[in-house]
């Protein structure tokens, strides 16, 4: 086995390249952050919050890059184990938050568990894939399905759509590196589409009241903008409004007088655009790019299938909630709560978000022991 | 190991390709969204949020101030609190309507009718409430975080400081009425807008209205305020300058006391309204409140009528004041010369029936100076028979009567004056002789208000030439403090000999000297009269005393002073009062006399020798 050895050589100038995309974003966040909520009066204010999720997510970046990712890997049943009962915890004690459980108090702090499970089933799939020969849809749909269903279900009742959709994509992610037969795909398909009407009728009526009117207004925003269409709508006002320049730092008046909720949060992104413009909103765009571009490289170069499997998970999760979280503030899907990667106030979420960066580096870093 | 091999690592990174690809296509996607959102349709959510945060609020004027001829304050501001509600800005409407009914102890009718007043946006704040007492004010505020909409909004209150003096000139103010919003003359108004509605304040609320500001306040989602943004600051209103000296309008209104009547005082060189009294009167504070339905009904459904203003909306019958235009239409059409005497035993015999005189034994043989000085009806009987009802009827016009005198007052009534023509109209009959006599002695058809009956007997004062009654002489702009005052205007010229007008201005003197207005005389100055009784009812069985108050005569008295150089003219009517002799003349004199002490200078006219026009130093206009 090669995978003892250590890359001695240290930081490399694209490893610099990385982290100082990974920093720009970080920062990105932390100034729209302090844009909305600057205002406050509170002695800790969310910013000085963020920097420190930033700080405790920049110890988690430099453990996951620092240790060897197949130990790491090793880990993630029990891990997953552990984030399952915590999933239960949370519906069991959980703090509510407008209908929803996600969150276990700790101290003054709330940790969300759903986001961490995000990583966590990213690594049992990786280590899953890496391990078994492919014998047939069997091994390769079915038995990762029943892998990932007790999570999604425990994430589902809370409820959670947002990070629910976010672990299927990771599965579905998974499932397209690994290689699904032409045939295995269209019975999964055949199956989607015979057994759409039941899944929407059992997701329908799981749904809390305030999810069913964020699906509807969806569909018609403009119709009652007082009502459920009204973050949809607000969120579009915001963004329109910004134009191509930008209403400025401190400018956008749609989140400085509270039109838009959630302003540093989930719709950070309206934020940053009403304030930036057009302009500042392409410049976003070509940040998460880049880190997505340089991400695949590490997949494409890594040196065994765990880590392209890893990479190619870490990177799927990413490019998912960087697209959502856009496409949900302009307007394009249904409003889930799902943060922007990086750019978005959350503890939990920027931790989980910054350690699977650091287990991508950690990816690449090994793959320079093939060339020893 | 039972991993993948190295081909499997292979196709991934294949596959890793369709990552890629994958990812621009969905970022191209995401970029063209936001493209369309921020420049395709950029300006429109622009403007969408600046109505989002954007709340423009009226800033209500001040209302001009109204002062006397003196300069004396009559109506002010003072500041009240309003209520306002932003409908854009109200999640719960039932919810608030029920707070602010329990908050205000209002009826939640009341303010669901005011919130559905109008057809403005829903941005535009809405008036639910004015003149909230500092407890309600303080009570609003306390709940704000928990009213979002609502506002509570300082702005000027109108106040009259004098209560019911000069009420019916002054006039009150309310909110503008939805009928008069969709008048062309309120464009500039809005629901909630104050205007005036009465007197003064209606017929010059376009000079004294000003012009509203406005203030965009930024508001968060919550609709509370955060900051003013741009302020447009509200205009006040000109003030008016009225020809009434206050302490003569409260000294003829408290000589009526509680009986109901008009007291009209006209400087007849001017025009100028000294004092126009009407009684009962009403409060113009309590009217510029926002009366409750009830309210209204009984202050309309009032039997004494005070919102009437008597003097220039009554309609009486002149009795003997109208043989003052008798006399002037006999002279000038020949009818008699002032020496013609006519022979009255106290009784008119026309066809089959015998017209009174008010004496039961008669005058005797009288002329024209006896006749005014004893108010002889037979004598008048006798001319007005031989004139005929059209030649009354051109001279009575000559006087201004029949037509509305112009002064500034709205609704003013006419009263009539009787002719073959006016009866064709009027009633589709002929005229019938007998009707003239009655006609003669101001009875019968004739009718009059205070006001002409003082312009009539003004005109008379000032040698025929009658002045247009004013209520204001001048209007100050409050911007560039411009004062722009407003000259007498000439109404009209009698075509009377001059010679004839001091025969009847001389006779008038008599009246009060030694005939039927004794009770008139004045130590002070020289007062010319005549008195009046109008009769109200046909049967008149019985004394004075025992006639029930309403079927009894209205008294009344004109007069003018000083006689050699008249400057005032006063008419006073009291109803049911009976003789004016008794119950007019003297409030006349009153009046008379308050003014002459005021102004001491009116009598140097008279010692100087007939100088009356120089009196006029003491009044500044004049052009």
């Amino acid at each position: 086995m090669i995978d003892r050895v250590i890359d001695s050589r240290g930081m490399d100038s694209f490893d610099l390249r990385f982290i100082g995309l990974i920093a720009i974003i970080l920062s990105v966040g932390v100034l729209s952050i302090y844009s909305v909520t600057h205002s406050q009066d509170t002695t800790f204010p969310f910013y000085l919050k963020q920097l420190v999720w930033i700080l405790l997510g920049t110890i988690a970046f430099l453990v996951m890059y620092l240790s060897d990712y197949h130990k790491i890997a090793r880990l993630a049943y029990p891990t997953y184990a552990v984030i399952l009962i915590l999933l239960a915890v949370v519906l069991v004690m959980g703090k509510s938050s407008r209908g929803a459980q996600r969150w276990i108090p700790i101290g003054p702090f709330a940790f969300q568990p759903s986001e961490f499970a995000k990583l966590v089933l990213v690594l049992v799939l990786a280590n899953y894939y890496s391990r078994v020969s492919r014998v047939g849809w069997l091994q390769r749909v079915v038995v990762p399905g029943l892998i990932v269903l007790p999570g999604l279900l425990l994430i589902l009742k809370q409820p959670d759509l947002g990070s629910g959709l976010s672990f299927l994509a990771v599965y579905a992610a998974m499932l397209l590196m690994v290689g699904v037969r032409s045939k295995a795909l269209g019975i999964i398909l055949l199956l989607s589409v015979m057994l759409f009407p039941f899944v929407w009728e059992m997701v329908w009526a799981s749904l809390h009241d305030y999810q069913r009117q964020r699906v509807m207004a969806f569909v018609d925003p403009d119709y009652d903008p007082g009502g459920k269409g009204y973050h949809a709508l607000q969120s579009k006002i915001a963004i329109g409004s910004g134009e191509l320049s930008g209403k400025g730092l401190y400018g956008g008046t749609q989140s400085q007088l509270k039109f838009l909720p959630e302003g540093h949060t989930d719709f950070v992104f309206a934020v940053y655009a009403e304030e930036w413009g057009f302009v500042g909103v392409l410049v976003l765009l070509a940040l998460f790019i880049a880190l997505i571009w340089v991400s695949l490289e590490i997949a494409a170069r890594a040196k065994d299938t765990l880590g392209a499997l890893l990479a190619a998970g870490i990177v799927a999760m990413l490019c998912f909630c960087v697209v959502v979280n856009i496409g949900m503030t302009a307007g394009m899907f249904p409003i889930v709560g799902i943060p922007l990667p990086l750019v978005s106030y959350g503890g939990s979420a920027t931790i989980m978000t910054m350690a699977s960066l650091g287990l991508l580096l950690n990816v690449k870093r090994r793959r320079l022991t093939l060339f020893y | 190991m039972i991993g993948f091999n190295d081909s499997d690592l292979l196709d991934l990174q294949r596959r890793l390709v369709i990552l890629r690809v994958g990812l621009l296509l969905v970022v191209a996607l995401l970029a063209l969204r936001l493209w369309h959102l921020q420049i395709r349709e950029g300006p429109y959510y622009r403007d969408l949020s600046e109505n989002n945060r954007t709340r423009s609020v009226v800033l209500e004027p001040a209302r001009g101030l109204i002062f006397d001829r003196n300069g004396i304050l009559l109506a002010n501001n003072v500041p009240s609190f309003a209520l306002y509600v932003t409908l854009e800005d109200v999640k719960d409407r039932q919810g608030l309507i029920a707070q602010l009914a329990a908050l205000l102890n209002l009826d939640p009718e009341v303010i669901q009718k005011k919130l559905s007043l109008g057809k403005g946006s829903k941005l535009q704040p809405r008036k639910i409430k004015d003149r909230l007492t500092l407890r309600e004010a303080t009570l609003i505020e306390s709940h704000r975080l928990d009213l979002p909409g609502v506002m509570v909004q300082v702005e000027s209150q109108r106040n009259y400081p004098g209560g019911v003096v000069a009420a019916h000139l002054l006039g009150y103010v309310g909110e503008v009425s939805a009928d008069q919003l969709e008048r062309a003359d309120f464009a500039d108004l809005h629901q909630g807008s104050i205007v005036g509605q009465y007197g003064v304040e209606k017929t010059f609320d376009r000079q004294v209205r000003g012009r509203a500001g406005q203030k965009s306040v930024e508001v968060d989602a919550l609709g509370h305020e955060k900051r003013a943004v741009v302020a447009e600051k509200p205009m006040a209103g000109d003030d008016l300058y009225l020809t009434i000296d206050i302490r003569l309008q409260k000294v003829a209104e408290d000589l009526l006391g509680e009986e109901t009547g008009a007291i009209v005082a006209l400087d007849p060189t001017t025009g100028d309204v000294l004092a126009m009294a009407s009684r009962p009167g009403f409060d113009p504070n309590m009217l510029s409140k926002e009366l409750t339905n009830k309210q209204w009904v009984e202050i309309v459904q009032n039997e004494g009528r005070p919102l009437n203003n008597r003097a220039t909306q009554g309609q009486y019958p002149p009795g003997s004041t109208f043989k003052v235009v008798m006399a002037a239409a006999a002279l000038e059409s020949n009818t008699v010369t002032p020496s013609t005497m006519v022979r009255c035993n106290g009784g008119y015999q026309f066809g089959n029936r015998l017209f009174h005189d008010w004496k039961p034994g008669g005058h005797g043989s009288v002329d024209m100076n006896q006749a005014l000085i004893h108010s002889c009806d037979v004598y008048f009987y006798t001319v007005g028979q031989r004139m005929g009802i059209d030649t009354i009827a051109e001279y009575a016009k000559q006087f201004g009567l029949g037509q509305e005198t112009g002064v500034e007052l709205g609704s003013e009534r006419v009263g009539i004056v009787p002719s073959t023509a006016w009866k064709q109209k009027a009633r589709n009959q002929p005229w019938y002789p007998g009707e003239t006599i009655s006609a003669a002695i101001g009875q019968g058809y004739v009718t009059v208000t205070p006001l002409q009956m003082a312009s009539v007997i003004g005109t008379v004062a000032n040698d025929g030439l009658s002045m247009k009654p004013r209520l204001v002489q001048a209007v100050m702009n409050r911007a560039t403090g411009e004062r722009a005052e407003f000259p007498p205007t000439v109404r009209g010229k009698v075509s009377v000999k001059p010679a004839s007008i001091a025969l009847i201005k001389e006779s008038l003197t008599d009246v009060v000297t030694k005939g039927t207005a004794t009770r008139a005389k004045s130590a002070l100055v020289t007062i010319g009269g005549k008195t009046g009784t109008a009769q109200t009812a046909a049967l008149r069985t019985g004394p004075e005393k025992d006639i029930p108050k309403k079927f009894r005569d209205h008294a009344w008295f004109v007069a003018f002073a000083p006689v050699d150089a008249p400057r005032i003219a006063v008419a006073v009517l009291a109803e049911h009062m009976g003789h004016g002799g008794s119950a007019a003349a003297p409030l006349a004199k009153e009046v008379i006399e308050t003014y002459v002490k005021a102004y001491p200078q009116v009598l140097k006219g008279t010692s100087a020798g007939g100088g009356a026009k120089s009196a006029t130093a003491s009044r500044p206009k004049t052009s």
